[in-house]
């Protein structure tokens, strides 16, 4: 029965190294890679229970839980993962991994290229989504899971559980696809490649090669994020956060100093992420997005790539995202209703743009609780 | 967990009208208790279409398909002729794009099925003959506040639909839970008819 949400607690990343070259769709192969993952919960004697969390752009495999007490944050998705909470740890066994191509400790361009001995850099080649899911295929079968209960995953996290019903349509019961497309727009793939362009025409990157010159292209992976974070807010949620509020007392500077919050704020945040996060895996992952085309094998019919796949499916959209606006979750549904698969809509209002699917909205939290109810039971748990 | 609860009158006539293991769309299906029933009773598959977020993640909650959007912009997304049975349940009066809707169900289901509160029922009748708007247990607003921007009488709504190239195969009136024969248009104050393409 329900209980008061709690969190999973301190929870621990493990690593799986898988030796096998591995051949990606962009032609390369890898000589074998590791990647990081989590779990929460218990998988049950069935192992009908296993969730699979897949992340977006800047996510990784901590998505609940923290290391220590003393972790100012949690996982990133910790408001979702728990007990007693929608993606409830005490029924189902949720796994959350970092993506290969990722900078938290999965192979990826920061990883040592074990041809030369030095990290990979400008080496490492290009992963698309159907390269994950085949990568998380093989974590599956390592943990012994033959089929999930559910493939979950917002943004480029739901490309990947939408991608999952495509090439093991066999190996997922029900998929939740959330602020999501079935493909970028010109105008989506635009905002990549503006992103990607602050980052290579840093000084500090040397081509992909940094690794080594004791740099990193730190102002153009902010950039990138600047631009990134002003689409994944709305306009309505920005403007009511920051206003045209000034950062300090008197007014006007007139000059080219930080003044509005908003300047602040973005500046913040683009410094805080490339602290943390790696230009070579932000370049990949965002080409990852802009290849995504379940449609493309299947003469561009994308009811005819999910023909095959007997899963279930949630989509869900948020009122104010303009970055994967309701629009492109509208495809989706038309693609699944089309085929004649079992699948509920829903349109979440929110103020919170893009970001609305990391976020609380009560009725976003219900229907994520009504729909994994129904998962849980199914399963038997 | 589906609980056995008696349905509502009018949707267990619904219901009765509805072959086993047939598909329906259900338009404004609420938070999904007919769907639910037909398939647990009928073996029956199909999507409600629901604009309200709590009716949206009731029928999320009972395992029903349901799609999230506006009536009012029709049913773009919906196949044509991909329905045996497409519903629309007390809420055409309701409703601001009524004949664009009757043409979106005949092109995406074989068989429609309305029902609405008949305005020609007696009572809201006399309460016009008395000089004001009619209040009933069908009709429970006030003219200044009433959602119900689109109230027919029967033999109106037989009359649009054949207008728009629809044949009635059966048609009947309730009033409070209980089949009426007698004057259906008088006496009853509920309406429900099933029609299909001419």
């Amino acid at each position: 029965m329900t209980q008061a949400p709690q969190s999973v607690g301190l929870v621990t990343a493990q690593c799986a190294v898988f030796d096998a070259p591995f051949q990606l769709q962009g032609g390369a192969v890898l000589p074998g890679f590791q990647l990081m993952y989590e779990t929460y919960g218990q998988m049950n004697a069935e192992r009908s229970n296993a969730i699979l969390i897949c992340h977006a752009l800047s996510g990784n495999h901590h998505v609940a839980g923290r290391y220590t007490a003393e972790d100012k944050y949690p996982g990133w998705w910790d408001s979702m993962v728990g007990p007693g909470k929608p993606i409830d740890t005490n029924r189902f066994f949720v796994v959350g991994l970092n993506n290969l191509g990722g900078c938290h400790g999965s192979t990826g361009p920061a990883s040592l290229n074990p041809a030369t001995g030095k990290p990979w850099g400008s080496a490492f080649p290009v992963v698309v989504v159907n390269d994950w899911v085949q990568s998380q295929a093989l974590l599956a079968d390592r943990l012994g899971i033959d089929k999930w209960a559910a493939v979950i995953g917002g943004s480029l996290g739901g490309m990947q559980a939408l991608r999952w019903t495509v090439t093991f349509p066999q190996r997922v019961r029900h998929c939740l696809t959330i602020a999501s497309a079935p493909k970028l727009t010109a105008q989506n793939i635009a905002f990549n490649d503006v992103a990607r362009t602050a980052i290579l025409a840093d000084p500090d990157f040397h081509g992909g090669d940094y690794y080594d010159k004791g740099v990193v292209p730190r102002r153009g992976l902010k950039l990138a994020r600047m631009l990134g974070h002003i689409t994944y807010l709305s306009d309505e949620g920005m403007g009511g956060k920051f206003g045209r509020q000034l950062k300090a007392e008197g007014g006007y500077q007139f000059s080219y100093e930080t003044e509005f919050e908003i300047e602040s704020y973005l500046r913040y945040q683009g410094d805080r992420f490339a602290d943390v996060f790696d230009a070579n895996t932000y370049l990949l992952m965002t080409k990852a997005l802009d290849y995504f085309d379940p449609a493309r094998h299947f003469g561009g019919s994308l009811p005819k790539a999910l023909e095959a796949t007997p899963a279930k499916f949630l989509v869900v959209s948020f009122t104010t995202d303009w970055r994967f606006s309701p629009e492109r979750s509208r495809e989706t549904v038309k693609a699944l209703l089309d085929a004649k698969k079992s699948v509920s809509y829903a349109e979440i209002e929110s103020v919170h743009g893009h970001d609305a699917f990391l976020m609380t909205d009560e009725p976003y939290m219900q229907l994520m609780h009504a729909y994994l109810n129904r998962v849980a039971e199914e399963v038997g748990v | 967990m589906s609980t056995k609860t008696e349905l509502r009158p009018d949707l267990a006539r619904i219901a009765s009208w509805i072959a086993p293991q047939t598909r329906v769309l259900d338009l404004g299906c609420g938070d999904g208790e007919l769907l639910a029933h037909l398939r647990d009773a009928k073996a029956v598959s199909g999507y409600g279409v629901e604009i309200d977020m709590q009716g949206v993640i009731g029928c999320v909650a009972r395992g029903v398909n349901v799609i999230q959007r506006d009536l009012e912009s029709g049913l773009a997304g919906f196949e044509a002729d991909s329905f045996d049975y497409v519903v629309l349940s007390l809420t055409i009066q309701s409703m601001k794009h009524v004949e664009a809707i009757i043409d979106e169900m005949l092109r995406v289901g074989r068989t429609g099925i309305v029902t609405f509160p008949n305005f020609g029922y007696w009572e809201n009748r006399y309460q016009l003959a008395l000089g004001r708007m009619p209040v009933s247990e069908t009709i429970p607003y006030q003219w200044y506040n009433t959602p119900n921007i689109h109230l027919c009488t029967l033999n109106d709504f037989d009359a649009l639909l054949t207008s728009h190239g629809a044949r009635i195969t059966s048609q009947m009136v309730m009033h409070q839970g209980r089949r009426i024969t007698f004057l259906p248009n008088l006496l009853g104050s509920l309406a429900l008819v099933r029609f299909e393409r001419r």
